[in-house]
């Protein structure tokens, strides 16, 4: 199970992670051509109240209740990554709907996004944890699966 | 009131063009030099709260922000440099002492780097260390006079403690109070993995950290906050303070703003009351008196820990050495005028004091000529940089290093010398939580553990050119140093031959 997990303890709610996902989701070479006088729509969402804050994306749940309930089949599980296929996505919003974490958003095209760890975009690790500056942020690689793993 | 002005000493430099407006440097700025504008949605700044510790810098991610020193200038001269006017203004607005962190920053001499190291060529072998062993653990403590034997003829343990580190450096003393909890956890964590110690400073021992206790050096100073019975038993040794080389003469002062929750019980004394540490120890004013104390140190803990003295390094420190000798401590620690402070007057930052080098040459050349130099180590601390530092110090007779400004850097402290405004960006010198949270102990202790590794490669290689392979071998040996740029007098005093010679 691959996933972003994040720990509040370290969560500084800079929000450079949501500035990094749009980056590396932009498909463009140069961070300031991306996103200077744009607004973003980030797959990472930080979570401010307070004196907490933390950073929430897809959790890529097991059983995922997004998968179970889009229409169009736009939505799959591949190798434990809960994937969206933007050309069968009908824009009918249910995932948007049933998620728990609110990890999935309307992408500004009639589609919707989410967090794919960045599979298509960098080799490796997701853009969020590199560029994570209190290693709040880590990909988490192990098969143990936990309660909200469960979904 | 334009009398009172003072230009800002940085400005911040915005490239307008790589800006996103993330506002990350907004979030990160605990001075509040940036502002965000939604109507003309862009970053505003306001350069007169910036202290230049660039964490903004650090964290933009286009790289659009740098800091750059103010170049509105005043008609200096030789004598009226602006930092000496600036200081005539701040005085004449506030009546007060100026206050400073950090290190002399002041345009003395640098001895280290006026001391060259030698290396062999032709007639005697270097070593590579990458093949051949190369051995930089000391112990540190008294070593006995002699051999005895019991009536079989075996050989009898009279070794008193003895203080192992796996390389002749350790991180000195910051208290818990003065540095934050995860500031603390790293040096603990790093000394732990490293082998060698951190030192708690006079603020007590946070009660996470006992387990770290064979690598922690408990401290007692004026102020004896935080000292019990269990506080003594947890250390690997036993530090008395008697001063800091960046304020000798003076104690100490940590605000009672900055003593809340796990502060205020480490220490043992009321949220909120100032903890004071007198300048003397009200109950040492004599050498005699500090034979006390180091044995009721001892006496307390069973003589099972090295009893360390510190002092700053001052006009007769020679002197002073000897009588510490005297006074039963197993080790001295001995601190330069250029070493650190969370707050400090400036005028006795920059004035007080002389240079480490000098005072350690000095009180080696002393200890040995009075036959006791094998009875106490000395370690010397005061802005010991770099490995090669390390080395040289070695060669000048100590036999270790104190180090906390380099390993605060090595924390991400840029040296922006404001500690003793408690807003440290970088999660150091602070105790609010939010800032705290900003150093995460794992990436702190990796990175100590990290610039501690480098400078024993470098400590190797040194000695390795030198045909050297063991630190004890390096201890006390001048013949490996050489000066430049010095009088006649000062090569004297540091015990070694002009280059060339």
């Amino acid at each position: 199970m691959k996933r972003v997990v994040v720990n509040e303890k370290w969560c500084l709610g800079c929000h450079l992670c949501e500035y990094n996902c749009a980056f590396s989701n932009s498909g463009m070479k140069d961070m300031v051509k991306a996103l200077k006088g744009r607004d973003i729509f980030p797959r990472i969402r930080v979570e401010d109240g307070g004196d907490i804050t933390f950073a929430v994306s897809c959790r890529h749940c097991k059983d995922a209740i997004c998968v179970k309930s889009c229409i169009s089949g736009a939505l799959s599980k591949k190798d434990g990554v809960v994937t969206i296929d933007k050309s069968k996505c009908v824009g009918c919003y249910t995932c948007i709907l049933v998620c728990p974490y609110g990890a999935i958003t309307n992408d500004g095209e009639g589609a919707v996004q989410k967090c794919e760890l960045c599979l298509s975009t960098t080799a490796g690790t997701p853009a969020c944890v590199a560029g994570c500056p209190n290693r709040a942020l880590t990909l988490d690689d192990d098969d143990i699966e936990t309660a909200d793993a469960r979904g | 009131m334009g009398v009172e002005f003072i230009y800002p000493e940085f400005e911040v430099v915005r490239n307008s063009s790589r800006c996103i407006a993330c506002r990350v440097c907004e979030r990160q700025c605990a001075n509040e030099v940036h502002s965000y504008d939604p109507d003309e949605r862009v970053m505003l700044s306001d350069e007169s709260k910036c202290v230049n510790c660039q964490r903004c810098v650090s964290l933009c991610p286009t790289r659009a922000l740098k800091i750059v020193k103010s170049d509105c200038t005043f008609r200096e001269n030789a004598n009226w440099q602006s930092d000496t006017i600036k200081e005539i203004y701040k005085q004449a607005n506030s009546g007060g002492v100026l206050l400073s962190s950090m290190g002399n920053p002041k345009m003395l001499p640098v001895y280290w780097d006026k001391i060259l190291i030698n290396a062999s060529q032709v007639t005697n072998p270097s070593i590579d260390p990458l093949r051949e062993p190369m051995e930089t653990r000391v112990f540190l403590g008294k070593k006995p006079r002699s051999i005895e034997r019991d009536e079989g003829g075996k050989i009898k343990n009279n070794l008193t403690p003895q203080l192992e580190l796996s390389m002749p450096v350790m991180f000195s003393a910051m208290s818990y109070g003065s540095i934050s909890y995860n500031a603390h956890k790293s040096l603990a964590e790093a000394a732990t993995r490293l082998g060698i110690c951190y030192n708690t400073g006079e603020g007590g021992l946070h009660e996470d950290f006992y387990v770290y206790g064979p690598n922690t050096i408990v401290q007692v100073a004026s102020g004896r906050f935080g000292v019990f019975a269990d506080y003594l038993d947890a250390g690997a040794a036993i530090e008395i303070k008697m001063g800091q080389g960046a304020k000798p003469g003076i104690g100490g002062h940590l605000p009672g703003k900055k003593i809340v929750g796990d502060v205020s019980r480490t220490r043992m004394i009321p949220e909120g009351s100032d903890a004071i540490s007198p300048a003397p120890h009200h109950d040492i004013y004599s050498i005699e008196d500090l034979r006390q104390l180091v044995y009721s140190l001892k006496e307390a803990t069973q003589y099972k820990k090295p009893v360390i003295v510190k002092v700053a390094a001052v006009h007769n420190i020679a002197a002073i050495a000897s009588g510490i000798a005297r006074s039963g401590a197993d080790i001295i620690a001995i601190d330069g005028f250029r070493g650190g402070t969370g707050a400090a007057p400036t005028r006795i930052r920059d004035n007080v004091g002389i240079p480490i080098e000098l005072a350690l040459a000095a009180c080696d050349r002393r200890l040995r000529e009075e036959g006791i130099r094998n009875d106490v180590s000395l370690v010397v601390g005061g802005s010991i940089r770099s490995a090669s530092d390390v080395i040289k110090a070695v060669a000048l007779g100590a036999d270790a290093c104190y180090v906390a400004t380099a390993a605060l850097l090595a924390l991400g402290c840029h040296l922006c010398r404001t500690c003793h405004t408690g807003n440290c960006n970088w999660g150091i010198a602070t105790q609010r939580p939010e800032l705290v949270k900003r150093l995460n102990p794992e990436t702190g202790a990796e990175r100590l553990y990290n610039l501690m590794t480098a400078w024993r490669h470098e400590i190797k290689e040194l000695m390795g050119g030198m045909g050297i392979n063991s630190i004890e071998a390096l201890r006390g040996n001048r013949l490996m140093l050489r000066g430049v740029n010095m009088t006649e007098k000062e090569l004297e005093i540091l015990g070694i031959s002009h280059a060339g010679e």
